[in-house]
């Protein structure tokens, strides 16, 4: 981390939504950029010490990863996404960002698979417990090409990990430090449905956690350029360092209609009309025993979330007892473990497992958080080696449940 | 307090597991200044008089001779762990248990009176308590220091029983099935290898057996699927974790399949 670092920058985590913004339409003026000029971006941020992290093509997938080149970027690369089924393909042209939710969200980021909690070491004395200054130590962090639901996502687990009595100090430190630059989603995947969810495709400030830019790119009626939505006064410092001007009218309007097109392609739908009170109505839904026939409780609808949360403790010690420690590591509700007390596990059945999952995201998130724990990316619907779709069980929990709900006179 | 005396036993097997322990060169040392090796002929001739506090036995049950051993190996061990698939499901040796062993005594030794063998492989926990399972082929090194620490300190060992895709999601694979098409058994396997072959773009083989809540039944649905025909479905079920309950019920499902497959044109 260079000294003039983001180590003065205010810490921005923020519980109560996002910053001061244009979403009134009076905030800076959009800028534009092009590709030269997004590598000039890039550079400003590592400048500013920051570890770059943006999409590449690895093992067949668009994942995450440090990068210092606009060339890492999966330059004319699009994907095909549907239950259980994910591959890149060639486009036609040459987008930087044109594919959909990649094999994971910023949450590996932010909220690594594992953390060690502390260590401790046996002494003459009895026990001490090395001081840890391990928090966040990796950040800064600027991720670039974060989408709109992934926006959302992180607006949940601020509210769920920093929110709590106990807040994830680590977690705190590396949003505190981020540089987020997102991005218009312009041809999204066949299991999104973000507009169902209400968080997407277009990054909107006050929505989901607070970001510095937002590109929109643009690939006709000019060079291959970005329209720079401004929403920090760091981000437009940084565009004043590359001496980014402003959009023309013209690529504001295009801008505008490329997110509007996106908005008329979601490849999913979700009616969350009552959603919460029809799954806790169906608690006893047949809907549960079929597709308890199909899911493998292999927990990769968990992994992939970008909300879901859970974690255990393991506690270790190395072989001569004198070294212990404590790390944090990603559980699933999926996991027969997960719901071990004293005596056996209180959701033993791959159906009860499910029901948790879906109920919890779709559900009593809502009573928990105050909002919807699915943001609508669909990778628990892609990532799914089972192909088990989470629009298609509410879809069919809804079909199961109306016949009793027309018998009780609660719908038409 | 004396050191505890560790003892490791042999039984049908191909070292693998054993040797996992002796390539714990940075571990051995604090290892052997926490234990007394009392009894590892792979490791060294010394001996050391039972009874042990902990013996590791690996290999599987396949002669008459193994059915008395393992039961002094019990009567002289305070705790006895397994280690490795021959010793808790039976092994790749287990797929004797498919076939005719008379059969196939007589066709591949030239002197097959000198064979003296069971017809059938079974792990040791078919013949004697067991009190903790390793499982894998081979296990997995950092997995048997667990184990070991554990057992020093008296404390459970901590061992998930959960799918490989939860660690092939913590390492940050890319799926295989998914994004590749790649068969894989991740779902239906314990985690314990870190991944290993979906690290590498390969499907997993089944090597540590069933997680805790296996549903073979949709992930072959999921196989076929992936291209995989009936005789390749029971193959995949059938290597070093066949004679596990799980896997063999999901093989034989695919037994009476294929022959109506065969049967039927
Ligand atoms: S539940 Fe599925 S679609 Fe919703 S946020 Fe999680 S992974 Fe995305
Ligand atoms: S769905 Fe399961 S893993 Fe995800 S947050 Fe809820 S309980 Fe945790
Ligand atoms: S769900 Fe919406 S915001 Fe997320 S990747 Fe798909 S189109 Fe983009
Ligand atoms: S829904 Fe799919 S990804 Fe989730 S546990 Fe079941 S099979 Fe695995
Ligand atoms: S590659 Fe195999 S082990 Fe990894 S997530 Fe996919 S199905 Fe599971």
């Amino acid at each position: 981390m260079s000294s003039d670092a983001v180590g003065d920058e205010t810490p921005r985590v923020t519980h109560t939504g996002g910053m001061a913004g244009k979403s009134d339409g009076q905030g800076p003026a959009d800028r534009i950029i092009d590709v030269p000029g997004l590598q000039a971006l890039v550079d400003r941020l590592i400048a500013r010490g920051y570890t770059v992290i943006g999409p590449t093509v690895q093992s067949g997938a668009i994942v995450n990863a440090a990068i210092t080149s606009v060339e890492e970027l999966p330059q004319g690369w699009g994907d095909d996404q549907d239950a259980g089924h994910y591959r890149l393909r060639r486009r036609d042209d040459e987008a930087l960002f044109g594919y959909a939710s990649g094999a994971q969200s910023a949450k590996p980021v932010f909220f690594p698979t594992e953390e060690v909690l502390w260590r401790g070491r046996r002494t003459q004395e009895g026990f001490t417990v090395e001081p840890d200054d391990s928090a966040g130590r990796d950040a800064p962090y600027a991720l670039l090409g974060v989408r709109s639901c992934d926006l959302s996502a992180i607006g949940i687990h601020d509210v769920v990990l920093t929110g709590r009595v106990h807040g994830d100090v680590a977690y705190a430190a590396r949003r505190a430090a981020a540089f987020v630059v997102a991005v218009t989603c312009s041809d999204p995947g066949g299991t999104c449905f973000c507009v169902s969810m209400g968080t997407g495709p277009r990054p909107e400030q006050g929505r989901g956690a607070p970001y510095d830019l937002s590109l929109t790119e643009l690939l006709n009626g000019g060079p291959h350029r970005f329209v720079v939505e401004v929403a920090s006064e760091r981000g437009a410092d940084v565009l004043d360092e590359i001496g980014a001007g402003p959009a023309p009218a013209e690529d504001v309007v295009a801008g505008d209609a490329v997110a509007e097109e996106a908005d008329a392609r979601m490849g999913r739908h979700v009616d969350t009309d009552g959603l919460k009170e029809l799954l806790y109505a169906a608690a006893d839904s047949p809907v549960w025993d079929d597709v308890a026939t199909r899911c493998l409780a292999c927990g990769n609808c968990t992994a992939v979330c970008p909300t879901c949360f859970c974690t255990s403790v393991e506690d270790v010690t190395d072989l001569t007892g004198d070294l212990a420690g404590r790390t944090r590591v990603w559980d699933s509700c999926f996991d027969a473990d997960y719901s071990w007390i004293h005596g056996g596990t209180v959701r033993a059945t791959t159906k009860a497992r499910y029901r948790q999952w879906m109920t919890h995201k779709l559900g009593s998130w809502i009573d928990q958080f105050g909002m919807s724990g699915c943001v609508g990316c669909g990778r628990c619907v892609t990532w799914c080696p089972a192909a088990i779709d989470i629009t298609a069980e509410a879809a069919a929990l809804r079909a199961a449940a109306e016949p009793d709900e027309r018998d009780a006179g609660t719908l038409p | 307090m004396a050191k505890p005396k560790l003892a490791v036993w042999k039984f049908a097997s191909c070292d693998g597991c054993q040797l996992t322990l002796l390539n714990c060169e940075d571990e051995l040392l604090p290892l052997a200044g926490q234990v007394e090796i009392a009894y590892f002929p792979e490791a060294t001739r010394a001996v050391v008089e039972g009874p042990y506090d902990v013996s590791l036995v690996e290999g599987s049950i396949t002669t008459a001779d193994d059915l008395e051993r393992i039961q002094q190996v019990r009567a002289a061990s305070r705790r006895l762990i397994t280690i490795g698939a021959c010793a808790t499901a039976g092994g790749i040796q287990a797929l004797r248990n498919f076939a005719d062993v008379e059969e196939f005594r007589s066709v591949v030794y030239a002197h097959p009176e000198y064979v003296e063998t069971l017809d059938r492989s079974t792990p040791i926990a078919a013949h004697v308590p067991v009190d903790f399972e390793l499982r894998g082929c081979p296990i997995d090194k950092h997995q048997l220091l667990e184990v070991l620490a554990a057992e020093i300190q008296g404390r459970a060992p901590r061992i998930s029983s959960h799918s490989v895709c939860f660690e092939c999601k913590r390492r940050g694979n890319v799926c295989v099935t998914v994004a590749h098409g790649t068969p894989c058994l991740g779902p239906v396997t314990q985690a314990g290898c870190g991944a290993l072959c979906p690290s590498y773009d390969r499907g997993c083989y089944g090597c540590f057996g069933p997680q805790n809540t296996p549903n073979t039944a949709s992930l072959t649905t999921r196989l076929r699927v992936h291209g995989m025909d009936e005789g390749q479905v029971l193959r995949v079920f059938r290597t070093f974790n066949a004679a596990s309950e799980v896997f063999l019920r999901a093989s034989e499902r695919h037994e009476t399949a294929r022959t109506s497959e065969e049967v039927t044109p």
